[in-house]
């Protein structure tokens, strides 16, 4: 059954330029996604493909100059402002990119603490120090301030906070940057308990490989857009499976997959085609591609946004 | 009133050194003792010129309306006793050797060392200038924080609107709008002086010293208020829209125990430096506030020298104010570190 | 591609609808400057209604023929107040700008001239902030006599280390580009690479500077012509205006004091506004405003 479920989301900016001019900026265009309990999907794709935006999305945390539409379902009922403030932090969860997201000025205790208070535990210090020893984190570090922990330190007290309110759905929003090998499969491995545990989760993430360790099933995103949501198993072999010309050159892009890179760049957001969003880079483009934008349809397993699928 | 947005940056340019606190603190004092006192061998000096300039004749200045009945044998009296007859450069020297031992000259005002009449002085500025300094603070840094907090709403206008307002408004018309309402029209506090007039001031009670202290305290303290206000709001706003505040947000944070627990303590540390640094601004303004009010501290003592042509004691405020913004800047800056955990509190920071 | 970070929550929604915040700007700026052309010009043509004592109509309330009322000789209020918002202007603006351009030249001597020439100014400019704004200003004040000129020196004296500490960092960053070391490799002289580079890049930071000393400048003015060091005590200083009030207080004239720092306010206000908009319109970096 189906816990999260995001139609046709479009996300976009106004921004100022240099002398009195304004332009728009269309980071999403039609982000579809589905997640259900118990399972990992994870959202792939380019860096700066605007990604993070689904997360801060569903929570009701984008900027208010940001102009949302589309539809946002959990649990079957569609998800307003006032249904986001209820669910943040107790059945929606986010597990953010790094330490920069503590506050740098108050001991890491506290604020594990305030996050257990914040989902009215009765007896928050004692909630928060049970969360911190769960994921054996070592006596003391209640007292250490953010600057001072290690990489593996920080993620765990990330993934501390965002679980103490046994949330239904996570959202990891990269949560592997940059960290040692270690780490990053212990964080990787640490979201697929949470979900075999009954939790959805929504691994948002640029490192496909690491993602499929994991994942059941995979969501690649491209420009703003979702280009196909289909099994983890179809990123196999020369990438048959895979129903995207995208999602096919993104799994042979992988260094151990023949490290072939696709020429061209992702389009500017505050210059979009009219037609389909991949079709400059396309090795099976045709002249209707770049009439309309391509609406999600299935095709085996899988959904996809491509006329040539 | 100077709006200038500051967020000092905490930066260390130095690696952790080995454990010596006693070294370590004693060179700390000394490097800023030299600060000090080079800072002040050049006010001494630029003020020392610039009283050279000045037109204005010291013995005229002095006697005021009745130098015209000097004779010039009294002149040249006053001018030996005062010294004014000897070259400038011997004068100088003959200052700065005084100044060395702490003999800052004889007011020719008040006909009593300058040192007393600065300490007496500024015994009578320093409850005003501490309550000024305390509520502008304090109201300012909650003004700046509920500002914030309602960013775009009706409150954050008015509250920007009217800290805007008063950064503008010249602190002696503030003053003088308080005086005519509360002290001339409604009669609730006096008109003028530190204790009441006829009465020897020792023997004024506590309740009349802060009756008459009110009125300028509040001029001070609405003025100072502004910047405060201003600043502490943009730090917030800056606070809100971090990442740490959205990852609190994520959690389920919001309203006023967001902005107590992530913004308040994050916004307070660049706060607490400024007000330090202010105390250069209140003091000027006390100059303006004692004017309005006849509040006999050391900011008028600066007017009655300056007008009266008091050299002695004009320069040696110059001085004395000098010391108090360093002081002021030198705390302002440790109480930063303590505040600040990124910060080590003895550690150089890069210099600007 | 840079994602837009985050504006803080509850900013006012900024749609397509909504009025262009830098045309808005560029009208506010024309409008404040008419509005400020228009006081100077009032100011002037009013000096001699401004000075011409009615002992008749002394300590008048304000009315339909007396807009601010009369003060203790029966002058008109408003007039005497439009000639000092006038005086408060000029010599706001003179001393700006000496403040400005000390500012400037001190600080490209700083990024040119080596870095003896930058610890000196980086001295100097401690000195003069060691000090407080108003002692400094009597200091100078004095020193000069009072008096037009005395006013200006004090407050241009007092208001260029600010803006020269803000410049000679811009300096520093200027001349640590790579344009700037190839040109002294081609054998450029100091001189030229002051003129070239560094008046070009600090040039935009420097006309925001000035503008924004302005109310600071106009407001010291004010003060000292209130303490009496400024001009002498018949001119119609905003200054003099509320210094003759304070001595009127008891008289009951709430018009004395109230109004013309009323006018004070809005001029000074005025201008504020002015400083901030031409900042909006010229620094590259409100582009998310």
């Amino acid at each position: 059954m189906t816990l999260l479920t995001v139609e046709d989301l479009s996300i976009s900016f106004v921004q100022y330029e240099a002398g009195l001019r304004r332009r728009k900026l269309d980071v999403v265009t039609g982000l579809d996604l589905e997640a259900a309990r118990g399972e990992v999907v994870a959202v792939v794709g380019a860096s700066g493909s605007g990604k993070s935006l689904l997360a801060h999305a569903v929570l009701g945390l984008l900027p208010s100059n940001a102009i949302e539409r589309g539809k946002i379902l959990y649990d079957g009922a569609e998800l307003d402002d006032r249904r986001r403030r209820e669910l943040r932090g107790r059945d929606i969860a986010l597990v953010p990119q790094s330490v920069a997201f503590l506050d740098p000025v108050t001991r890491v205790g506290d604020q594990v603490e305030r996050a257990a208070r914040l989902i009215g535990e009765p007896e928050p210090a004692r909630a928060a120090e049970k969360a911190l020893r769960r994921r054996h984190l070592p006596e003391g570090v209640e007292k250490l301030y953010p600057h001072q922990l290690s990489g593996g330190m920080a993620r765990r007290i990330l993934a501390a906070i965002a679980t103490i309110g046994r949330p239904s759905l996570i959202i990891a929003d990269e949560p592997t940057p940059g960290l040692h090998e270690a780490v990053v499969a212990e964080t990787l491995t640490d979201l697929r308990r949470v979900a075999d545990d009954g939790a959805g989760v929504v691994l948002i993430t640029h490192d496909l490989e690491g993602a499929l360790t994991v994942a059941d099933r995979v969501a690649v995103f491209y420009a703003g857009t979702t280009v196909e949501q289909t099994r983890a198993e179809a990123f196999q072999g020369d990438g048959e499976a895979l129903a995207h010309p995208y999602s096919r050159a993104l799994w042979r892009a992988l260094p151990a997959h023949g490290f072939q890179a696709l020429p061209g760049g992702q389009p500017a957001p505050d210059d979009l085609p009219s037609g389909c969003l991949f079709a400059d880079r396309c090795p099976l483009v045709a002249d209707q591609c770049r009439d309309n934008r391509p609406l999600p349809r299935r095709v085996g397993g899988a959904t996809v946004r491509c006329i040539r699928a | 009133m100077d709006v200038e947005l500051l967020t000092p940056t905490p930066e260390t340019t130095e690696a952790p050194r080995p454990p010596s606190p006693s070294r370590d603190v004693a060179g700390f004092v000394v490097r800023r003792l030299l600060h000090l006192l080079g800072l002040l061998a050049g006010v001494a000096l630029v003020g020392f010129v610039l009283m050279e300039l000045s037109p204005v004749d010291p013995i005229d200045a002095y006697v005021g309306g009745d130098a015209v009945r000097l004779g010039e044998q009294q002149r040249e009296a006053i001018a030996e006793r005062w010294g004014l007859n000897d070259p400038p450069a011997e004068r100088l020297a003959h200052w700065a050797s005084n100044l060395v031992r702490g003999d800052l000259g004889t007011s020719t005002i008040f006909n009593a060392p300058v040192t007393q009449v600065m300490g007496q002085r500024f015994t009578a500025s320093l409850a005003l200038l501490a309550t000024a300094w305390v509520l502008s603070g304090v109201i300012g840094f909650a003004l700046g924080l509920v500002a914030a907090a309602n960013h775009g709403r009706h409150l954050d206008r008015a509250i920007r609107w009217t800290a805007y307002t008063l950064a503008s408004a010249p602190t002696f018309w503030v003053g003088l709008l308080l005086l005519t309402v509360f002290a001339v029209q409604l009669g609730w506090v006096p008109t003028s002086g530190a204790t009441p007039i006829g009465m020897d001031p020792a023997q004024a009670t506590l309740f009349q010293r802060l009756h008459h202290l009110i009125l300028p305290a509040l001029t001070l303290s609405i003025v100072g208020i502004a910047p405060v206000t201003l600043h502490t709001r943009t730090r917030a706003l800056e606070v809100l829209g971090s990442e740490a505040v959205l990852f609190a947000r994520a959690q389920g944070d919001s309203g006023w125990g967001l902005i107590r627990h992530r913004v308040m303590r994050n916004a307070a540390v660049p706060a607490l430096m400024l007000q330090f640094a202010s105390i250069s601004e209140l003091l000027g303004g006390s100059v303006l506030a004692e004017q309005v009010f006849n509040y006999p501290g050391l900011g008028q003592a600066t007017v009655r020298a300056g007008v009266q042509g008091d050299v002695p004691l004009l320069l040696g405020i110059a001085l004395f104010a000098t010391v108090l913004v360093f002081v002021g800047n030198q705390v302002g800056d440790i109480a930063q570190r303590m505040v600040d955990p990124r910060v080590p509190v003895l550690g150089r920071r890069g210099r600007r | 591609m840079t994602v837009p970070t985050l504006v803080s929550p509850g900013h006012p929604d900024v749609t397509l609808h909504l009025p262009d915040r830098r045309r808005r700007a560029l009208w506010t700026v024309s409008i404040l400057l008419i509005v400020l052309a228009a006081v100077v010009v009032a100011g002037t043509l009013l000096a001699d209604v401004a000075a011409k004592p009615d002992l008749l109509n002394r300590r008048q309330a304000p009315s339909l023929s007396h807009p601010f009322g009369t003060d203790w000789l029966g002058r008109d209020l408003l007039a005497r107040t439009l000639v000092g918002l006038r005086l408060s202007l000029v010599v706001g603006t003179l001393a700006a700008a000496v403040s400005a351009v000390i500012a400037l030249l001190l600080s490209i001597v700083a990024a040119s001239l080596g870095r003896w020439a930058d610890t000196a100014v980086g001295w100097l400019v401690d000195l003069f902030l060691a000090v407080p704004h108003l002692v400094l200003l009597i200091l100078v004040a004095f020193a000069f006599g009072g008096g037009l000129t005395g006013v200006v020196v004090a407050v241009a004296v007092t208001h260029w280390p600010s803006l020269a500490r803000l410049l000679r960092a811009e300096g520093r960053r200027v001349m640590e580009a790579d344009y700037v070391h190839l040109s002294r490799n081609l054998g450029k002289s100091r001189w030229w690479i002051g003129r070239k580079h560094l008046l070009r890049h600090l040039l935009p930071q420097f006309t925001v500077g000035l503008v924004l000393l302005f109310p600071h400048a106009i407001l010291h003015e004010a003060a000292l012509s209130f303490l009496g060091f400024g001009l002498p005590p018949d001119s119609p200083a905003v200054g003099i205006i509320l210094a003759d009030a304070m001595r009127e207080l008891s008289s009951g004239a709430w018009w004395l004091a109230l109004l013309p720092g009323l006018a004070l306010l809005a001029v000074v206000k005025a201008v504020d506004v002015l400083g901030d908009q031409v900042r909006a319109l010229t620094d590259p970096r409100s582009v998310h405003e």
